[in-house]
């Protein structure tokens, strides 16, 4: 007779294969690491510059720039390099994060020849149109009054800005930022960044040596150089402060707290990981059992811990209905505090350590991720001891360094503590 | 190519296996044939609010998450107009653990009051989060029953109005269960590094003995053709004009649905496409335009929407829309234009290889399809489409007798 109420014998996940890249480099000492995996014909090439130049009266260059940057060239209009990309069923992506700016091509191996060349036009000949930065700037003055509308990006704009003050991590991008773009600052912005001695490649997918002469003929020479000097900020942690914005006819608040904490170049940084899973880093968080599961507050809650090249910090984000903010605060509060005062059970760490390798495991899921982890531990300046040491710390942490691990880094009398709707 | 095993257990589930050795993660994907459709128009959102309630324990398994994260295993879930889908991904050599979680709540739920308690708030909170407390965030409350006189598909998965989720008993949740949550009214699919034989050994152990249950004998109330071009206009506390238009097209089953889909693309798909260049690049009437198709199983809606560049009136935006469509009533599309979208068609089912879960989430739809091996006749039947079938439905769609228009303007503006 089948016992259903006995659960199945389970095993710990033991063993965690990271796939190394293998390192070259093109014939202008640009680095290019390759994930290599041969089951798709298919492959992912991103060329990642570091953000450089940082202007607090510019604060708009590296990102309109990141948008504008297939929007034409000396040969290809954007609607031709966009009618050419799109033929051969390929994707062209940009991205600008605080700390760096990216442009990723995804394509299947046939097409490869015919649009590596596009992509390098792009990165060596953008041009920047007038016409076109005045959509750009029209059309993104309009989304921001959309999103001004929103509680939740609200909330994330004023807590960035109160942790960061006016830097590229924390500057509080208005609608006069746009109307103060001109096209020679993108093309300054654009020749001092996107420049070989800048960029890193990253391929993942089927990448032999023929595609990788094909690389190294298309990038490794005539690609200006330049003399960019990147991004530096110091951050001093913030004494306790509230911003709170009143929106009368708000059904929800969009609350968002935390402070100033470490980067994954810290020794703590795997146990504070372990302790923001246990707080509200998965779904069976201690913020998610109380405020979701048990009280009804809110549709999702969760914490995070967010690693930049230049700081770190934690942060606790939700919307929960307008009538119970007040009671929705109170017990995130208690539960930062059950945190410092409580020992963890082992029954629960438990689970944590069996929930967060799993997880691990699950993250890597194919090259893509695995190229995904090399960036994070090789922009950081670290290697895979990394997540040899993270991986032991998650097995072995003691219940008595998670409470340590509170009372040094949950110090509330430093949060930020941003509420936008109703209290 | 995403290759499968399957076979039917004797209470009627359908079993699909696909074995992928190159990963040491497993998943289990169940599909339950039962959405958003099948609810009564009185209890609407009841489809949505039930998925949730499958996650406040089962007969014999007081908690569903704590055991499978104990494991190192994810789980969620996802409710459509049409369908309910549930998944878990774990360590493959945990898998055990899914098959005694999963099949426990087809066997039955704990019905537990403080679930339903709790997840009526969650819910609730849902409705606010996602659909009214966002700028635009109601649009397909509005738009639905805008488009759909007669058919379910007239109110949102997230229902209608709030009452209904907050009027919900444990009553309803009980007959919802017994009618839908049954063996032959589900496909279960098992990934990823696993083997069938052991698999079809979990299966029978854990599933099989759970009753066949009622088949369900769907019998939705179809929509007669649309006659008449039909208007709305909202006016709400937003910062733009926006138009939404939507017409009637066949549903997903129907061999027009691969045109259908690349014509959405012509229009619509990045930054070669018709409606960005002409409409946002070339007249600025724009600042955001989009095309794209429900893909639902009973008849579905072709949708363009977009936000008017300030200053645009929305005569002249609409307009311009109209302009568009006629073109492809009037001329058929070129050879290049057409090979573009089939290319890209083709590169994005290549990629979506890449997932595990989202291979055994197509296995499991394109079986409620009627057969998965539909799915590796993808590529084929998009590369079947001519230019003249383009140009045919479109002719047959872009009708303003068959078409609803949603205005949605700023305050000042109405």
């Amino acid at each position: 007779m089948l016992n259903r109420q006995q659960a199945p014998d389970f095993k710990q996940v033991s063993t965690i294969n990271f796939i190394h890249p293998e390192k070259k480099a093109l014939d202008n000492g640009v680095p290019v690491f390759t994930i290599y995996s041969g089951e798709q014909d298919l492959v992912r090439i991103e060329f990642i510059f570091e953000n450089v130049n940082w202007k607090l009266e510019k604060p708009l260059q590296a990102i309109a720039v990141s948008a504008l940057i297939n929007n034409g060239t000396n040969k290809l209009s954007a609607k031709e390099i966009a009618e050419q990309i799109d033929f051969y069923g390929a994707f062209f992506q940009t991205e600008y994060v605080q700390d760096q700016s990216s442009v990723t091509l995804y394509t299947l191996n046939k097409h490869l020849r015919s649009v590596l060349p596009i992509v390098k036009d792009i990165l060596s000949e953008s041009q920047f149109p007038q016409h076109e930065l005045d959509i750009y700037i029209q059309n993104q003055k309009q989304k921001l009054q959309v999103n001004l509308k929103k509680n939740d990006v609200l909330s994330r704009k004023e807590f960035a800005q109160a942790l960061f003050g006016d830097t590229a991590y924390g500057v509080n991008i208005k609608a006069a930022h746009y109307d103060a773009l001109k096209r020679e600052d993108l093309v300054d912005y654009f020749k001092a960044a996107y420049a070989p001695n800048n960029c890193t490649i990253i391929v993942s997918g089927k990448f032999d040596d023929v595609s990788f002469n094909l690389l190294n003929d298309t990038f490794g020479q005539d690609w200006e150089k330049s003399n960019a000097v990147k991004n530096s900020f110091n951050f001093t942690p913030t004494k306790k402060q509230f911003v709170y914005t009143e929106k009368p006819e708000a059904l929800q608040s969009a609350i968002r707290i935390g402070q100033l904490a470490i980067n994954r170049k810290h020794e703590d940084f795997s146990g504070l990981q372990i302790l923001n899973t246990v707080l509200g880093g998965y779904f069976g968080s201690r913020l998610m059992n109380n405020i979701r599961e048990d009280k009804g507050y809110t549709y999702g809650i969760g914490s995070g811990i967010s690693s930049l090249q230049q700081a770190g910090y934690l942060f606790i984000a939700t919307e929960v209905g307008a009538d119970v903010c007040s009671a929705a605060l109170t017990e995130i509060y208690k539960e930062i505090a059950l945190l410092k005062n409580e020992l963890v059970g082992e029954e629960e760490l438990d689970l944590v350590r069996n929930y967060m390798l799993g997880s691990m495991l699950g993250s890597l899921e194919n090259v893509f991720s695995h190229a995904d982890k090399f960036k994070n531990i090789y922009f950081a300046g670290l290697d895979y001891d990394y997540y040899t040491k993270y991986i032991e710390k998650v097995k072995t942490i003691t219940a008595e360094e998670l409470l340590a691990l509170a009372n040094k880094y949950l110090t509330t009398d430093h949060f930020t503590e941003v509420v936008i709707g109703k209290k | 190519m995403v290759d499968f095993n399957r076979f039917t257990l004797a209470n009627g589930l359908k079993v699909l296996v696909h074995e992928d050795a190159t990963t040491p993660m497993a998943v289990l994907n169940i599909l339950y044939d039962v959405g958003a459709r099948d609810e009564d128009p009185e209890k609407t959102g009841f489809a949505h609010l039930f998925e949730h309630l499958m996650f406040g324990g089962s007969v014999n398994i007081p908690n569903y998450d704590e055991p499978l994260q104990r494991v190192g295993g994810e789980n969620n879930a996802f409710t459509s107009n049409d369908i309910t889908n549930y998944y878990i991904t774990l360590p493959a050599e945990n898998i055990e653990t899914a098959f005694w979680l999963e099949s426990d709540r087809m066997l039955s739920l704990a019905f537990s009051e403080k679930s339903l308690d709790t997840q009526r708030n969650v819910v609730s909170e849902e409705f606010k989060q996602r659909y009214l407390n966002q700028p635009y965030g109601d649009v397909w409350l509005k738009l639905r029953p805008l488009a759909y006189k007669k058919h379910s598909y007239r109110w949102a998965t997230i229902g209608k109005e709030l009452s209904h989720i907050e009027n919900a008993t444990m009553d309803d949740v009980k007959a919802f269960f017994k009618k839908h949550y049954t063996p032959q009214n589900a496909i279960l699919v098992v990934g990823g590094n696993v083997k069938t034989e052991d698999v079809k050994k979990l299966a029978e152990k854990w599933f099989e003995p759970i009753p066949a249950g009622e088949k369900y004998n769907r019998d939705l109330v179809q929509e007669e053709p649309q006659t008449e071009a039909r208007q709305e206009t909202v006016k709400a506390n937003v910062p733009l004009n926006a138009i939404y238009m939507a017409f009637k097209m066949p549903g997903r089953l129907n061999q027009d649905y691969y045109a259908f889909d690349l014509l959405s693309d012509i229009l619509s798909r990045g930054q070669s496409s018709r409606l960005y260049n002409s409409l946002l690049k070339e007249q600025k009437l724009f600042s955001d335009i989009n095309a794209y198709i429900s893909s639902s199983l009973d008849p579905g809606l072709f949708i363009v929407e977009g936000k008017l560049v300030e200053g645009v009136t929305t005569e002249t935006a609409e307009k311009a829309i109209w302009a568009e469509l006629d073109k492809l009533k009037a001329e058929l599309v070129s050879d290049a234009e057409l090979t573009k979208v089939k290319n890209k068609v083709e590169s994005v089912l290549v990629f979506s290889e890449m997932s595990l879960l989202d291979k055994a989430m197509n296995l499991a739809y394109y079986e409620l399809l009627g057969d998965a091996t539909l799915l590796n006749q993808e590529t084929e039947e998009f590369l079947k489409v001519k230019a003249e079938d383009i140009k045919r439905i479109s002719n047959e769609t872009f009708q303003p007798n068959s078409s609803s228009t949603l205005y949605y303007l700023t305050e000042e503006n109405a």
